[in-house]
């Protein structure tokens, strides 16, 4: 079935009339069908698992001076602090905070989100990450926005005042 | 009795598989070998990046500073508007090799060099990152140019789970200072939960 009958092709000028012996043509396909297939899987697998997702996020941009600035009740201003070692911390307002410890699963700083976005509908997240903290803390908390759906939060720079409220509460 | 199984014509099949084969080559593009390799986080978020132009920037997990653009032209054009604007005029060798290059994280002082060098040993060394410092932003520069090449660039931060919030906040704070204030971050599928 594999041969491919050209044996004495090439010679025939010589002998004059000597027909080459016709035989079948037929070439065994099966390997030729096994690397075609290798390709096609090959390449099915390359295309298909090579898309990156990502997050869009649009910062808002620096305010110029003389811009009025919305006023917002600070009862309704919940800070979340992102600390190095992959610790969050959450509190409440400005004045006299109390600092509390989350982490990042379900079950941590979700919770808390939730529970406060059903408390006070008008919440505004307030994210500040310290210069220690992973990027990863900080893609997981704006995960963590776009599953409690919060509808109004900033990324802030952190200011001394948290680093200091952080290390007091000690937690 | 003894059968002989039925000689089956796979000329169709065939013909089908190298059709799917041809089709897939050709729209499968090479990944360009990075000069590092990022491991980023996470995320439940499902947009797709778009695969045409896009400007990268990736942040790797020693918190160096790489800059990438896809589209050949778009390269060649920025990397004379780079030249010009740093007073260094580059060869058309060096602008066809930077043309097909992967991302690069050298400073622009020592580009020269880092294109003169072969495929090779570009890809052996250790890049030392894009100064992206207020003191020498340069970051600032290639995101400018890179736009004024190509004004249809949309610009992706790719991160790696491990680098320091400080120099993504310095990648961020550079484009807000260039009015540049919507980008998307690359992550990957969420795994399990």
């Amino acid at each position: 079935m594999a041969e491919l009958a050209s044996d004495d092709g090439g010679k025939k000028k010589k002998g004059g009339k000597v027909r080459a012996k016709k035989s079948s043509t037929r070439i065994d396909m099966t390997p030729m069908v096994d690397l075609a297939f290798l390709l096609l899987t090959f390449f099915v697998m390359t295309t298909t698992l090579n898309k990156p997702q990502t997050m869009e996020i649009t910062m808002p941009e620096k305010p110029k001076p003389g811009d009025e600035m919305p006023e917002i009740n600070e009862k309704n201003v919940m800070t979340v602090v992102l600390g190095d070692d992959n610790k969050v911390y959450w509190y409440m307002g400005i004045t006299d905070p109390v600092v509390e410890k989350a982490d990042y699963s379900a079950t941590g700083i979700r919770k808390v989100l939730l529970a406060k976005k059903a408390e006070l509908p008008k919440l505004v997240v307030l994210i500040k990450a310290m210069d220690e903290s992973k990027y990863k803390n900080m893609v997981d908390i704006m995960d963590e926005m776009n599953i409690s759906t919060m509808q109004r939060f900033a990324l802030v720079d952190i200011t001394d005042t948290d680093v200091q409220l952080v290390k007091e509460a000690q937690l | 009795m003894a059968r002989i199984a039925p000689p089956i014509d796979m000329t169709p099949m065939v013909d089908l598989a190298f059709l799917l084969v041809t089709f897939f080559m050709l729209t499968a593009t090479a990944i360009p070998d990075e000069p590092v390799t990022v491991d980023t986080p996470s995320s439940v978020s499902e947009i797709k990046l778009p695969e045409n132009n896009v400007m990268t920037i990736t942040i790797d997990k020693d918190s160096r500073v790489f800059f990438n653009v896809d589209g050949q032209f778009t390269r060649a054009e920025l990397l004379g508007k780079i030249g010009e604007r740093y007073g260094i005029s580059f060869t058309e060798e060096e602008t066809k090799t930077f043309a097909v290059i992967s991302s690069i994280g050298v400073p622009i002082g020592s580009l020269k060099q880092f294109l003169a060098l072969k495929p090779e040993k570009r890809k052996e060394i250790t890049q030392p990152g894009i100064p992206s410092d207020s003191a020498q932003n340069e970051l600032a520069d290639w995101v400018l140019q890179a736009r004024l090449s190509n004004p249809k660039l949309r610009i992706a931060i790719k991160g790696d789970r491990d680098a320091n919030y400080g120099t993504v906040k310095k990648v961020i704070n550079t484009m807000i200072d260039r009015k540049v204030n919507r980008f998307n971050l690359i992550t990957n599928m969420e795994k399990g939960s």
